[in-house]
């Protein structure tokens, strides 16, 4: 062991391989549950069964459907650009890999001596590094458009690319405020951060409100109670970054076919696939990361001490899987201006509102003591910024009025009730 | 520890790409190979393809302005960052220079918005 | 040991970008053009964090490869959007390459100028923090940090006139 690890260039490198492989067999057998859950939950959704074949609860049929896929014909249109073709769906799943580095999935175990942190890379930049990996995501699915040498493809790359570049601002401006709070881009030291509970708030001390007082030592000290505004703008936009309904339009097949992969098929098509889900789940893992305390969890247990924060980890993250299900059996399709209209006229100035909120209630860093005083004071002002939300930023009043139906009695009569409602 | 943090991501990225085209690779020896006229032609629902039409078609400014608009925000973003992190230090003279600065930014932004260059709906 | 992997990686991806870059003139499709100067652009950040500059390479790759190129892309389908393959080559070879050159040799010699003989020691350093490039933008540099907002608005007043001139009515 020593020796193989002398080779390669010393226990570091090993760690890293290891954690690697651990991580990217992780991902795949993750894909292939999230496909099964999904199935099985929007099947529940519809009082449907779903798959129930393969294996316990149908739960190998993805494994199935991806064997059946390496069988399928590999067929490149006419009029595809060879090289772009085999490259775009290379380059839709990678990066949705590489996000996955940076997040921090338990907490550490020791290993004959060696420190091994559950992160695959620690990186002091890891916020930026999430988003600039998410970036490079939009040229899977511009690619795909305009290497398939058809119409609907490279009006649904464009379309989808537009989509995606929006909603990637308001991505990245809904974690500027956990910066501002961490003071660092780290991913562990977001995590560490949010470790333990609120404490000690003796905002209610000697009165009769003591149990309120108390009640906040139990509260675990996660950046959802303060950020919930920063929250709620990062998960609209990262369902939107992951392409997924209600902001599925991409592979809107009513209007577009299936949008940029409308050319691809058998593994080509699976590997658009795979990064899809892989997002997802990353994207899940990134809202509790940031958000819902990473790995800390209430219970810690002597009995292998390492396994409860991965534990935690997948229960948070299963759960917000479970979301983006939810809201896919949910929610209908938005329209593509409602869209664009939603990203750059109520997310952009939302996270720049909320930016300067948190800026502006941070301004004075007299102490740490000050520190849970501040949460609540940004909780509040969050309420605030709702309320402002639902009055200011409501949508389009003229969609909004109440229209009784009218039965016409005539031609006549229709036309010009048609003539009067318009003008 | 800022290089030895980079080899686990070089990996990843190794295998990663190492797993989407040994897959494709894979799937062209495993699966058969019959290609036809109509199976290469592009999918239109059935409706045969006119040739040229695509050639003509050319697709609204809007979306030039969608980029550039990003590329600005980006670099805001990007801007962010350092001084979030920094803004413990910085504190009340960090705060004013951000306002500054967001302050032009969201002027420019009304003004796109005033000009019609965030609407889609025509 | 250390030393000869990072001179690999080095040599490796100094090789990808020299490659791109070549290819980023010489080949005939536009498109695959802007892809190879994504490599290239790949390559520069992957040299950033060689020389411990993590931040400055993910902005890299956030900008430039995440924003400039896809503008670039867009502009370029917008126009000639399903042809790509188009003969856009021109006989402007030459003053295209005395202009590359002439713009090499001029940033060269003045790199070479302001760092002539400097040597960055790499051992045990921690490389460029964040919060270091905060305080620099934000107490030194603050001048030309609120110079470069005036620049961005520039562009963006720039781009929605040029794309919303022919569109007749100016307010809706």
């Amino acid at each position: 062991m020593g020796a193989i690890a002398d080779f390669l260039g010393g226990p570091d490198v090993v760690i890293a391989i290891v954690k690697v492989v651990v991580a990217f067999a992780a991902l795949l057998v993750a894909t292939l549950l999230t496909i099964w859950f999904e199935r099985k939950v929007i099947a529940d959704m519809q009082a449907r069964i779903g798959p129930n074949r393969w294996g316990p609860f149908g739960v190998l049929q993805t494994v199935a459907d991806g064997i059946k896929l390496f069988f399928k014909e590999d067929v490149r249109p006419r009029y595809a650009d060879r090289w772009t073709y085999g490259l775009a769906p290379v380059m839709a799943a990678v990066p949705s890999f590489l996000a996955f580095a940076v997040i921090p999935f338990g907490d550490h175990v020791t290993v004959g001596g060696e420190r091994v942190d559950f992160i695959v890379s620690d990186l002091n930049i890891g916020v930026l590094f999430f988003l600039a990996a998410g970036s490079i995501g939009v040229y899977g699915v511009v690619l795909a458009g305009w290497a398939s040498g058809s119409k609907y493809p490279l009006l649904g790359g464009i379309r989808s690319s537009a989509q995606l570049i929006s909603y990637e601002i308001a991505l990245g401006l809904s974690l500027v405020p956990i910066v501002l709070v961490t003071n660092s881009l780290s991913t562990v030291d977001i995590v560490a951060a949010q470790a333990g509970s609120v404490g000690n708030v003796d905002l209610f001390d000697g009165t009769f409100l003591q149990g309120v007082s108390e009640l906040f030592e139990v509260i675990p000290n996660w950046y959802i109670w303060s950020q919930w505004p920063a929250f709620l703008l990062f998960m609209i936009a990262g369902i939107a970054e992951t392409n997924r309904a209600p902001f599925d339009l991409p592979e809107a097949e009513t209007e577009l076919i299936a949008g940029f992969h409308t050319e691809y098929s058998g593994i080509r098509f699976a590997l658009f696939f795979l990064g899809e889900y892989i997002h997802v789940v990353v994207i899940s893992a990134m809202a509790v990361t940031l958000f819902f305390g990473g790995w800390n969890g209430p219970i810690v247990d002597e009995f292998l001490p390492w396994i409860w924060p991965v534990g935690w980890f997948l229960v948070k993250t299963i759960a917000f899987v479970y979301l983006f299900i939810w809201l896919r059996a949910t929610l209908p399709r938005l329209r593509y201006d409602r869209l664009m209209w939603l990203g750059w006229k109520r997310l952009i100035p939302a996270s720049l509102l909320w930016i300067m909120v948190t800026a502006v209630v941070n301004v004075n860093p007299e102490g740490v003591d000050e520190q849970t005083l501040r949460s609540i004071r940004l909780a509040v002002f969050g309420a605030l910024f709702l309320l402002v939300l639902f009055v200011v930023a409501k949508g389009d009043p003229r969609l909004k009025q109440v229209v009784t139906p009218e039965r016409p009695r005539s031609r006549r009569a229709q036309k010009q009730g048609v003539k009067s409602g318009s003008s | 520890m800022s290089l030895p943090a980079y080899l686990p991501i070089l990996f990843l990225l190794v295998l990663s790409t190492l797993f989407a085209v040994a897959s494709i690779w894979v799937s062209s020896k495993l699966g058969p190979r019959k290609w036809t006229v109509a199976k290469l032609q592009p999918y239109e629902s059935g409706i045969v393809p006119e040739e040229g039409v695509a050639e003509n078609e050319r697709f609204p400014v809007k979306f030039y302005l969608v980029a550039m608009l990003f590329i600005i925000f980006d670099i805001e973003t990007v801007f962010l960052y350092p001084w979030a992190v920094a803004y413990e230090e910085l504190a009340l003279f960090g705060l004013i220079e951000m306002g500054v600065f967001v302050g032009l930014l969201v002027a420019v932004y009304v003004y796109v918005w005033k000009r019609g260059g965030l609407e889609w709906a025509e | 040991m250390a030393d000869t992997y990072l001179q690999v990686i080095f040599w490796a991806f100094f090789a990808l970008m020299a490659i791109a870059g070549i290819r980023v003139v010489t080949t005939r499709n536009v498109i695959h053009a802007a892809l190879y100067l994504v490599a290239t652009l790949l390559g520069a950040a992957s040299m950033y964090v060689l020389l411990y500059a993590e931040f400055v390479a993910w902005v890299q790759v956030l900008v430039y490869v995440g924003a400039v190129v896809v503008l670039m892309l867009f502009g370029l389908m917008l126009t000639r959007a399903p042809i790509g393959s188009a003969n856009f080559d021109n006989n402007q070879r030459l003053v295209g390459a005395v202009c590359a050159g002439l713009l090499f040799a001029v940033t060269s010699f003045i790199m070479v100028g302001a760092f002539e003989g400097q040597e960055i020691d790499f051992t045990g350093t921690e490389g460029t923090k964040v919060q270091s490039i905060g305080e620099a933008i934000f107490s030194i540099y603050v001048l030309p940090f609120e110079i470069v907002s005036v620049l961005l608005l520039a562009a963006l007043v720039g781009a929605v006139v040029i794309s919303r001139r022919d569109e007749g009515r100016v307010d809706s």
